[in-house]
């Protein structure tokens, strides 16, 4: 006696799917209506709503990157260059995103206070600080939630991290979870090695055990978990998995965003998008530079940026998806201006620069600045909460939007951010 | 020169202070039977919260779900279909006194040690297996050894904070000392050696304090605690992780030495170390413990002079006669249990007893923690109170008079009845194994190393200096698929190898009995009467392949809600 073979001699795993798809009926009758909405579905992408989270963790050094002081002692060995847009000088290093600047806006009046990776991954990806008793949704999980209904037709989770773990949904809970995935594409466990009607057998028997369960109310984790197992029996017959394999982009596709594992993550992220994902955040780590930063930074983090994220902004505008795509590119925090006797700078979250652009943002422009040496944010300084507000407005999600955390209490969407006014014509 | 600090440290107490009034309690006359004494004490005090908050607890679990779960907190598994059954036919009173005594003792020495090799090896080294500063085979034999023999928890933590010798225990390297992998891989930064992780785990794990948070930004910068931090890092600075290479560039082992320091200022008489405030001044520290003590400032570890003079400190040491003595020594790790066992802590996070945090149950804590200590920081001892404990006893289905008592929607712990909570990776990894009779006679060291490379399918490292990760095994999609079809669910769930199902499907009875089996297997409970006619149902449309239903059963339980969840 032994399993059957995965797949019957000669057929393909997307001819099986298109078998297997019919499982999923089990978890959600939406599938049947697949067929018909992928056919409305250049309609329905222009209206579509996305944000690609560009996230830098360890703390980029933005006094090196987007807010430069030549001259100044904390100004570091660095030249500003001139860019595609009027008046905005950003760093050498990145002369290819220096001609896509007109796309960008940089908000170099960020001033946070929370200078520890945990403490500033949190605070910076839900607008809240840490709390003992309230867990908070991050972005990727609000924004997940909020533009539910925008795609009914999609089966791949709509918070993808590529690259990273992000921060999770908090009160929301596990549905809105952000789904990891490497640089590859690969999902791992994805064959299910059984046929459909066995599938379905299998399933039905689960849901016999999980009903029961949940049934004697002994808390959400029962039910939780009932629902992830319907999300993922949807992955694994879903056609619209093909969005994670970027080695089908055409090969100059592929070079013009480069080769690094950030470069796919930043192409991955563009057909995610495009197959109506709303929400993806990018990891590119390594920027907790406490030593030797100049050299890492020019040798290996900037030119590693500078190619994916400028033939990811260029990408988007030329396929006319930038004006209902938000780019938000933001570490924990940024660098101290002082250079330690390591040659590097430490954490500090004081002043330090983001830059956003797509959806409803105006570009081309820089808001805010800081003092001559970098230590002060000298206009008006904004917080997570007031970035996030202005991100969540760019995408056409009402800040009036309240939620109500497990505990009863009403929560507003973004702590009550403040929308940044330059930000917006 | 530089500014000398204060020599009065009365005023920073705000780590300290147990703002949440600690009452003393008695410990009792020495004729006192210690276990029912602090057994009696944990049930007065839940009761009593109980009743101040209006809520009744859910009834006792059943004696499958008190079986299970007390495996799988103690031994860090489900019990076999051997041991349930022994279980439920056992018709004493004590039983349940019985079978905690049978986990703690000798019989079960060694899964209980590999458990909570399991449990601290993570809260001591993470999870992450790439650091090349860290041993973890070594790390685990002497949590093994330690854990094996009962170490007391004081001495325990002495040797985990003073561990000197090699990380690695193989052929050739002299002087391993498995302790050192705690400190081993946090003692530089980027190539600098300034102990700053290790000051920040050691407070963490020992004394239940976040002073990596409070350095800089819970609350407003402040100069006082940034202080604090730099004054406590101090003790470390005697200290340096040594790579021992071989042949090219690859670590061979680590050796964690200490050594006469001369401080940041070149004079060892008074050795110190400089920080930097945010305005870029330089300020001076020199080892402080947290509640104001100050040590010897040299720098030099202890020796004599030529009249016979003694001179010098050990300053790791002296930190951990320190931690020792300190109340919060004992309250890290009594909430950390209590966590463990009951699925929520007295705070939230554990690791979190600053006074910013006050515990849900002030009395309980403290008390429990002050009977620790008398006990002589007896871990099993304190383990056997709490599963004994009434909290313990009771089911996780929830009532409607206690509905609202639910940590996870962010309400304080009322214990009223056993929270849910998803078995660790861990946890999952062993109870398939022995859901499914594994064979289980492989050497521990390499049952270990497999076990690793499962486990680190599921490490996200968020690619900071601190190594900071995070775990996708946490109830999402991933998890689920791994379930679904990973290679060890597979195994657990594949015919034709003279395994589980096989001897399952060639035992004598009814099919309803080996469904039968099947649920004792995983789920310590029999299948109900809607379950067996779902599992028939199966038999037939397999037309009497009933190898490959009971195979889709099978798959069923192990992927349930019930099966993964701690309940």
């Amino acid at each position: 006696m032994s399993l059957l073979p995965p797949f019957p001699a000669g057929m393909s795993r997307r001819h099986f799917l298109s078998h297997v798809a019919g499982a999923a009926a089990l978890a959600s009758p939406a599938v049947d209506f697949t067929n018909t909405l992928l056919a409305n579905a250049p309609v329905m992408r222009k209206r579509r709503k996305a944000a690609i989270m560009l996230w830098m963790g360890g703390g980029p050094s933005t006094i090196d990157i987007w807010d430069l002081k030549p001259g100044a002692a904390t100004g570091g060995p660095f030249k500003p260059i001139p860019t595609s847009a009027d008046g905005v000088q950003i760093c050498e290093h990145l002369p290819l995103l220096a001609k896509q600047m007109h796309h960008l806006a940089i908000v170099r009046s960020m001033s946070t206070r929370e200078a520890d990776h945990t403490r500033g991954r949190y605070y910076m990806h839900t607008g809240y600080v840490p709390n003992p008793s309230v867990d908070y949704p991050s972005y990727g999980a609000v924004i997940a939630h909020e533009l539910a209904d925008q795609a009914p037709d999609l089966e791949i989770p709509p918070f993808v991290s590529v690259g990273g773990g992000s921060v999770g949904p908090g009160f929301l809970g596990m549905t809105w979870a952000p789904f990891a995935v490497d640089s590859n594409g690969n999902v791992r466990n994805l064959e299910m090695g059984v046929d459909k009607a066995r599938l379905e057998r299998r399933l039905a028997m689960l849901n016999t055990i999980e009903s029961r369960f949940i049934a004697e109310q002994r808390g959400g984790a029962a039910d939780d978990h009932r629902r992830v197992v319907e999300k993922a029996v949807k992955l694994v017959t879903s056609p619209q998995m093909d969005a994670f394999q970027v080695a089908k982009e055409p090969r100059e596709v592929q070079e013009r965003y480069g080769t690094s594992s950030f470069a796919r993550g930043c192409l991955m992220a563009r057909r995610l998008v495009e197959a109506g994902v709303p929400f993806v955040e990018v990891d590119l780590g390594g920027w907790d530079n406490h030593a030797g930063i100049f050299d890492t930074l020019s040798q290996r983090k900037l030119p590693d940026l500078d190619r994916a994220m400028a033939a990811l902004v260029a990408d988007l505008a030329e396929r006319g998806m930038l004006d209902d795509t938000v780019i938000v590119w933001m570490g924990e925090f940024g660098r101290t201006p002082n250079i330690n006797g390591g040659g590097g700078r430490d954490h500090w979250a004081r002043s330090w620069s983001a830059v956003v652009g797509g959806g409803g943002f105006r570009r081309g422009l820089v808001v805010g600045e800081t003092s001559a040496d970098g230590k002060e944010v000298t206009s008006e300084p904004f917080s997570s909460q007031d970035l996030m507000a202005s991100v969540l407005k760019a995408m056409g999600i009402s800040l009036e939007t309240t939620f109500t955390a497990k505990n009863g209490r009403p929560m507003k969407i973004a702590n009550s951010g403040k929308v940044i006014g330059e930000l917006f014509a | 020169m530089h500014a000398s600090p204060s020599r009065h440290r009365a005023w920073r107490s705000g780590l300290f202070v147990a703002a949440w009034g600690f009452a003393a309690i008695g410990s009792g006359g020495a004729a006192e039977d210690r276990d029912t004494g602090a057994v009696a004490f944990i049930n007065e005090r839940i009761a009593s919260a109980w009743a101040e908050a209006e809520l009744e607890p859910s009834p006792r679990a059943t004696d499958g779900e008190w079986c299970r779960r007390v495996h799988l907190d103690l031994v860090g598994r489900v019990p076999t279909r051997e041991e349930l059954r022994a279980y439920l036919e056992d018709r004493s009173p004590a039983k349940r006194d019985a079978l905690v005594s049978r986990l703690l003792g000798a019989e079960y020495v060694e899964e209980y040690a590999r458990h909570f090799t399991d449990v601290w090896t993570t809260i001591l080294v993470g999870r992450d297996t790439t650091n090349e500063l860290v041993n973890r085979p070594g790390m685990r034999q002497w949590l093994r050894r330690v854990l094996a023999r009962n170490m007391p928890y004081d001495r325990f933590m002495e040797e985990l904070v003073t561990a000197t010798g090699a990380t690695t225990n193989r052929e050739g390297v002299e002087g391993f000392n498995g302790a050192t992998n705690f400190l081993s891989g946090k003692m530089e930064e980027m190539g600098v050696d300034n102990g700053v992780q290790a000051t920040a785990k050691t407070a963490q794990i020992f004394l239940g304090l976040q002073v990596q948070c409070t350095q800089c930004h819970n609350h407003p910068f402040n100069k006082g605690k940034q202080n604090q931090f730099w004054e406590l890092n101090a003790f470390f600075r005697q200290t340096q992780a040594l790579r021992r290479r071989e042949g090219g560039d690859d670590v061979r082992y680590v050796e964690l030495v200490d050594s006469d320091w001369a401080g940041e200022g070149g004079n060892p008489q008074e050795a110190e170390l400089f920080y930097e405030l945010r305005n870029g001044v330089l300020k001076v520290a020199y080892p402080v413990f947290i509640d104001g003590t100050e040590i010897s400032r040299s720098g030099y570890l202890p020796a004599t002079m030529a009249d016979g003079t003694p001179y010098g400190v050990n300053r790791r040491r002296e930190l951990a006669t320190l931690i020792r003595s300190s109340p919060l020594f004992p309250r890290a790790i009594v909430n950390r249990l209590w966590a463990h066992f009951l699925g929520s802590g007295f705070t939230k996070p554990v690791d979190d007893l600053g006074d910013h945090n006050p515990p849900s149950h002030p009395e309980l804590f403290g008390g429990l923690a002050d009977r620790f200590q008398e006990q002589g920081f007896d871990l099993k001892e304190l383990m056997r109170w709490i599963v004994l404990s009434e909290p313990y006893a009771l089911s996780s289905r929830g009532t409607r008079r206690n509905r609202s008592d639910d940590p996870s929607r962010g309400e304080k712990p009322a214990f009223t009845r056993f929270y849910l909570r998803q078995l660790t990776a861990e946890q999952l990894y062993e109870s398939l194994l022995t859901a499914t009779e594994a064979d289980k006679t492989a050497r521990a060291e390499d049952a270990a190393k497999t076990k690793d490379a499962w486990l680190s399918q599921f490490v996200v490292a968020f690619g900071t200096d601190e190594g900071d990760e995070s775990t996708t095994f946490n109830g999402s999609i991933p998890q689920v698929l791994m379930m679904f079809n990973g290679d060890l669910v597979t195994r657990a769930t594949s015919l034709g190898g003279g395994g589980f199902l096989d001897r399952i499907v060639s035992s004598d009875g009814t099919d309803a009995a080996r469904i039968n089996a099947l649920y004792l297997a995983a789920l310590a409970r029999r299948p109900t009467a809607q379950e067996i006619k779902s599992a028939s149902a199966l038999v037939a449309a397999r037309r009497g392949n009933v190898a490959e239903a009971l195979q889709d059963v099978w798959w069923a339980v192990l992927n349930s809600n019930e099966f993964i969840l701690n309940h």
